[in-house]
């Protein structure tokens, strides 16, 4: 396979459409459903459709045949491993290998539907089933189009891609459009970045086009690294030639030949389908010399990051390509007139370049007509945290964050009640019950002190300490701080102390004050985006929840039950028998006694290390949470 | 910790690097693929390497000694056979990574500050976030992928470890 100009590609996807089959076993190969188990499945699968003479590996097969696919994240995580029965469209969730021969007999020998692996509902005290995969409450609102193909093709395989229009997108640009063309229809679109800023897109590729310089080049941007978010490594692993198809008509729109894809070290599957992916679009004549027999030729080239967050800012990024320590250089000069070796740069993020293929092929208008006026199109969110439903979601820009928590995520795992969600990881912030109708795009996030950021989102329930999780994050970018700049590097570590204390209930709340006063030093003064945003769940958290670090601070009292120093640990009277057993584990030798007469506890010096509790033989240790009246 | 023959590691090692700095074109761009692959072929990057890999590529050894130190992947001691990574990710955060880290620790044996067994057989990390979100709390042993843990999970996946090296 071997594409010498457009209408030998267009050719072969007609060829494709026809002759690849529609009846297929799609078995999820994204990391949730591999890590339970869905290789066994797939195996399982296999092994049954073989013996049964209904389908193998074999391509082109008739239509009485079915054959197994590994795809990549379907999305449903939490019910994994998931599979996909086309052409129905029936999903089935939590499946083991020892359900495979049913499914084969029942539903794709007899077209019956296997109920009891199919999503149900509790409705008015009966059950309802959603055998298809578009009626499940999860998908329902859902608009798949960086997702397009995510979860339904072989990302191993290019003529999947291609069946789906692939590289379509990149066939009209080189041979009907110039690259001014290309960029203006990007910039109608209104495409903003996706990894978190919501830079226009066609803007940047502008910037960056018209600088004159005997080379340029496209990076992509994949070293996701907020705590609790796989959006982007699900786009590489489920759908990397469409990354790729992106990256090339980028590349082509601002004149550059070549590419970096730029991957976290923590990514490994990312890593070798995208170098899969990579060599078979080489080798189709998709990449390198005279693309399509046209002028544009352009390549690209894998780079491993090695494990540190503030590479996802732009200029720590080129550093670390050109094998430096990754650190942030002050803009201007942009990326855009001097970047990576001095030369002019484009740095996207992988779902930004994700979306370019279907924009130029459906056109600008199309795209707009998803999403909201000043936020076009969909967001990919990593639903995670306290939430029935976690995933991977798509969903067009202007829903509420309750549509997306309580239709789409389900609600609160174990029926507790909502607290918050943290939106855009260690640089986002937390956002309250009142937020719930919020609508999600990257204007009004940003109005409630948090941004979009790469769309790691993550529910917490009443069961969780804010305080905690704003000390949680703080620890995360005070470790991550490269030490470049004194604002980040010092406030950082000042606001984390301080955070500890409130947590240990050692603080004040002048500290409190001096922790917002500090918060709002580093957001100004800070370098790069790793510390202009770092401070945003301190300041959210103070905003929306000041009750609650007042409860730790003036009352030594956590609501949630989570800091242990807000733990009383009590020898019941009645049940102590005065043996000493605690005493003698006390590691701070805080318990006293005398034979005869109940131990005592000194609260001033116990250390809530819980050896005495282990240590009781007679239950007599009693734990209790302070509560605000407890003083 | 039983000291590692240097002599047997430099004797091997010098042939092996230079087969990595012919692969990258001695290209000091190239440092950080560099040092991945020496680190995969010897766990961790022995300082006399450092050094090494800094005079073959014409830069100072304070430069490649400050890269090798900024990135979480590269480690100046040995590293075991198996590791661990931890996710402390905030998903995995909230639901109770720091207990998995706990079990693990414990079923290690290891003291406060230590991070590798004295036997060179695991160590343990913590991460932030491996993506398995949908799975937490989970952890990464190589480049396998464990969710949904708990104490007793955490237990038997490492008893299947340590099994293997019988």
């Amino acid at each position: 396979m071997f594409f010498t100009d457009r209408s030998s590609l267009e050719a072969k996807v007609r060829e494709l459409k026809e002759t690849l089959p529609c009846k297929r076993v799609l078995v999820c190969g994204g990391l949730g459903c591999l890590a339970k188990g869905s290789q066994k499945v797939f195996d399982r699968f296999k092994e049954c459709l073989e013996r049964e003479k209904i389908a193998t590996q074999a391509k082109h097969l008739t239509e009485e045949r079915h054959y197994a696919v590994k795809t990549g994240c379907i999305g449903l995580c939490e019910a994994g491993p998931l599979v996909m029965i086309e052409p129905q469209g029936i999903l089935y969730l939590r499946v083991q290998p020892e359900d495979v021969e049913e499914i084969v007999e029942e539903t794709l020998k007899k077209g019956k539907i296997v109920d009891r692996l199919v999503y149900q509902e509790e409705q008015d005290g009966r059950k309802v089933l959603w055998p298809l995969m578009k009626d499940v409450p999860f998908y329902r609102k859902q608009v798949k189009l960086v997702l397009r193909n995510c979860g339904s093709i072989d990302p191993e395989s290019l003529e999947e891609y291609l069946a789906r229009d692939g590289y379509l997108g990149l066939a009209k640009v080189l041979t009907e459009m110039i690259p001014d063309t290309v960029i203006g229809e990007i910039t109608k679109s209104g495409l903003r970045g996706r990894g978190g800023g919501g830079f226009p897109t066609g803007r940047k590729w502008q910037f960056a086009r018209v600088v004159k310089a005997d080379r340029k080049y496209i990076i992509c941007n994949g070293d996701e690294g907020d705590p609790g978010a796989f959006m982007d490594r699900s786009v590489m692993e489920g759908d990397p030639h469409s990354v790729i198809e992106g990256m090339a008509i980028a590349g082509y729109a601002i004149g550059a030949q070549e590419g970096y894809i730029y991957v976290r070290a923590e990514y490994p599957l990312a890593v070798k389908r995208l170098k899969k992916a990579i060599q078979d679009a080489r080798s189709a004549g998709l990449l390198g010399e005279n693309i399509l027999g046209t002028s544009f030729s352009f390549d690209i080239v894998i780079r491993e990051g090695a494990g540190a967050f503030v590479c996802g800012e732009e200029t720590a990024l080129i550093a670390s390509i050109e094998g430096k320590r990754g650190m942030p250089n002050p803009r201007p000069p942009y990326p855009a007139n001097r970047g990576l070796w001095g030369k002019p740069t484009v740095i996207n993020n992988v779902e930004t370049l994700a979306n370019v293929p279907v924009i130029i092929l459906r056109g600008a208008d199309w795209f707009r007509s998803f999403g909201t006026l000043t936020s076009p199109g969909t967001k990919t969110f990593a639903l995670a945290g306290k939430v029935k439903n976690t995933g991977l979601v798509e969903i067009p820009m202007g829903i509420t964050i309750r549509e997306l928590v309580f239709e789409i995520g389900g609600g609160i795992q174990n029926d507790r009640a909502f607290k918050a969600v943290q939106v855009g990881g260690p640089s986002g912030g937390c956002l309250t019950e009142s937020h719930l109708d919020l609508p999600i795009d990257y204007d009004s996030l940003c109005g409630a002190g948090a941004i979009m950021g790469s769309g790691g989102l993550i529910v917490l329930d009443e069961d969780t300490c804010i305080v905690e999780v704003a000390r949680f994050f703080m620890s995360f970018t005070q470790n991550e701080s490269c030490g470049k700049c004194v604002p980040c590097r010092e406030g950082t570590k000042h606001m984390l102390d301080i955070l500890g204390r409130i947590v240990a209930g050692k603080s004040t709340v002048q500290e409190t004050e001096l922790l917002q006063e500090t918060a709002f030093v580093v957001k100004d003064a800070s370098l790069c985006g790793l510390g202009k945003t770092a401070p945003n769940p301190v300041l959210t958290t103070l905003r929306y929840f000041r009750d609650e670090y007042m409860d730790h601070v003036l009352h030594h009292v956590c609501p949630a039950h989570v800091c242990q120093a807000m733990k009383e640990y009590w020898i019941d009277p009645e049940k102590c028998r005065s043996c000493g057993k605690c005493a003698r584990v006390c590691p701070v030798s805080c318990i006293s006694g005398r034979p005869k007469v109940p131990y005592l506890i000194d609260q001033e010096k116990c250390i809530k290390c819980g050896s005495c509790f282990e240590a009781c033989p007679f239950d007599a240790i009693v734990v209790s949470w302070r509560r605000k009246n407890d003083e | 910790m039983p000291e590692v023959d240097q002599e047997v590691v430099l004797s091997r090692s010098f042939e092996k690097v230079n087969a990595i700095l012919q692969k990258h074109q001695h290209n000091p761009s190239n440092l950080v693929g560099i040092l991945q692959e020496v680190q995969e072929e010897y766990r961790y990057l022995p300082e006399e390497i450092l050094t090494y890999i800094a005079t073959a590529l014409g830069v100072s050894p304070a430069y490649v000694y400050g890269v090798a130190t900024f990135y979480a992947q590269f480690s100046l001691k040995p590293k075991g056979k198996y590791i661990i990574r931890v996710c402390d990710g905030t998903a995995c955060h909230v639901k109770g990574s720091m207990g998995v880290l706990k079990a693990v620790r414990e079923y290690l044996g290891l003291k406060e500050g230590e991070d590798t067994t004295p036997d060179l057989l695991f160590t343990v990390e913590t991460v932030a976030c491996i993506g398995a979100c949908a799975l937490a709390p989970a952890m990464m042993v190589n480049e396998e992928v464990y969710g949904l843990l708990d104490e007793e999970k955490v237990k038997t996946i490492l008893e299947r470890y340590e099994e293997g090296r019988e």
